[in-house]
């Protein structure tokens, strides 16, 4: 069934997202606003600055009807600086950097290093190898009890889900391959409905 | 190159602001750009003092560094590789090859392919962008005219290349070759926008952006993201300017939020009329 997906598009790689929501035959929103949120099966929330997505979270008025959102169970995802924005701990962020504190791990934001050590890397997953790409990437330091770990790099935490909340440190919509997005839809929104 | 591209597509609704001081980028760090582009002297200085104008100072560019989380970029004159590679081992996260710096070679631009560190470099038409592109720039940024605080060159280039991307769209296959003759690109750059109605790679705007409707014009003619050099440290009041920037960029759509996030920011830079610059003067006609 068609599902209305909603992409936050305050900043970032929020395009790409859309074309993958798309291309599996479902509906993406971009949400700016507050009455961007109604009537939606899920949120993504995308690569970019998680400092200006959280400034921009905050002069919107989006952060609280989000927040509200997800503690009901709207199924969200977030890749990278959205993995950040979903954390309960951000390290090395700036001090007013709000996180929505709705998966329990602690982030390190750019904790890899500049642009120059960004790199692209296989990462086992549960739905098999997947082609990550880990841009100024930030490191999962720690995953609470409640966290499943679904992929992993070198032995480390790069994919994890909470109930309703799927997050990743690397960019799956970077590399035409929409089969983590598809999971995100079938396992995550799916479950939310039985 | 997906790694390089891939920065890129993360500034994609962002504003990329030039900053001086280790001061100014904590400023542009909490009005929210996406990036700071680290210079010695804003163009408008640039344009008023004269002279060559060099990459930044190393220990400039540090400060900045240290001063922020957010992506750092510098700028190399045009064909000056040495002085990419001193950004590269800066740690710079973004080298552009920029006209605003008086050129080092007058034939060639520098090979982006050579380094690690991704390029943007500036373009006033379809093909200059795809020759940077063939190059290996893994964004474009429309030139416009820096430091004059005047759109209109801005807005020229942006509907020259996304202009002809839209002709080019309809092209036929026997058409691609004229048009690869014509804008002097490589054929599979030029046969690759036809089919796909898009550069490879991102395309900012840059040059004259002074207010928050400028930006939101830039990004309603179809740039994906803004650079603000001079028009915020050289208007009256720095960081509520530079926020209403960055809510412009992202509501560009929306015009009560443009009308709300445009009251009361002060007076913006002067700028400086196009019948004002000599021909000589002007920094978009840089680059080949």
């Amino acid at each position: 069934m068609n599902k209305q997906i909603g992409i936050l598009a305050l900043q970032g790689a929020f395009a790409s997202h859309a074309s993958y929501i798309t291309e599996l035959g479902h509906s993406p929103q971009e949400v700016r606003t507050p009455r961007d949120l109604g009537g939606l099966d899920a949120l993504i929330m995308p690569g970019g600055e998680s400092s200006t997505m959280s400034q921009l979270l905050e002069s919107s008025g989006l952060f609280e009807p989000i927040q509200a959102a997800i503690v009901g169970g709207l199924p969200t995802f977030g890749t990278c600086a959205g993995m950040i924005l979903l954390a309960r701990e951000i390290v090395d962020g700036r001090l007013d950097q709000c996180c929505f504190d709705a998966i329990d791990i602690t982030v390190r934001r750019n904790a890899f290093g500049r642009q120059i050590d960004s790199f692209e890397a296989d990462i086992d997953t549960v739905m098999g190898d997947f082609h990550g790409v880990f841009i100024r990437a930030p490191r999962i330091e720690s995953v609470g009890e409640k966290v499943e770990v679904l992929g992993t790099y070198g032995g480390e935490p790069v994919l994890v889900r909470q109930a309703n909340v799927l997050a990743a440190s690397f960019h799956p919509e970077l590399t035409g391959d929409a089969r983590l997005h598809e999971y995100f839809i079938n396992s995550v929104v799916t479950t939310k409905e039985k | 190159m997906r790694v390089k591209r891939g920065l890129a597509e993360m500034m994609k609704g962002g504003v990329i602001m030039d900053v001086v001081t280790a001061e100014q980028a904590r400023i542009a760090e909490d009005a929210g750009a996406c990036a700071v582009m680290a210079l010695e002297r804003v163009p408008a200085d640039i344009r008023r003092d004269g002279g060559v104008a060099r990459m930044s100072d190393p220990e400039m560019i540090e400060s900045i560094q240290a001063a922020v989380r957010i992506p750092v970029m510098a700028k190399a004159r045009i064909g000056h590789f040495v002085e990419a590679q001193i950004l590269e081992a800066l740690g710079v996260d973004f080298v552009d090859e920029s006209e605003v710096l008086t050129p080092a070679d007058e034939a060639h631009h520098i090979d982006k392919f050579a380094f690690t560190v991704p390029f943007v470099c500036g373009a006033t038409n379809l093909g200059e962008a795809l020759r940077r592109i063939s190059e290996g720039a893994c964004m474009i940024r429309s030139k416009g005219e820096a430091g004059t605080g005047n759109i209109v060159e801005a807005v020229r280039h942006l509907r020259s290349i996304l202009g002809d991307i839209r002709r080019l769209s309809q092209a036929d296959s026997a058409e691609q070759f004229d048009w690869a003759k014509k804008l002097q690109a490589p054929l599979p750059l030029v046969q690759e926008v036809a089919r796909t109605g898009r550069l490879q790679v991102p395309l900012f705007c840059a040059g004259g952006i002074a207010t928050p409707a400028d930006a939101a014009l830039a990004m309603q003619l179809g740039a994906e993201a803004v650079f603000v050099g001079s028009g915020i440290f050289k208007s009256d009041n720095p960081a509520p300017r530079a926020k209403a920037i960055v809510e412009a960029t992202t509501h560009f759509r929306d015009a009560h939020i443009l009308a709300k996030v445009s009251r009361g920011l002060g007076a913006p830079m002067i700028g400086i009329g196009m019948d004002e610059i000599n021909e000589s003067q002007r920094y978009a006609s840089r680059g080949w």
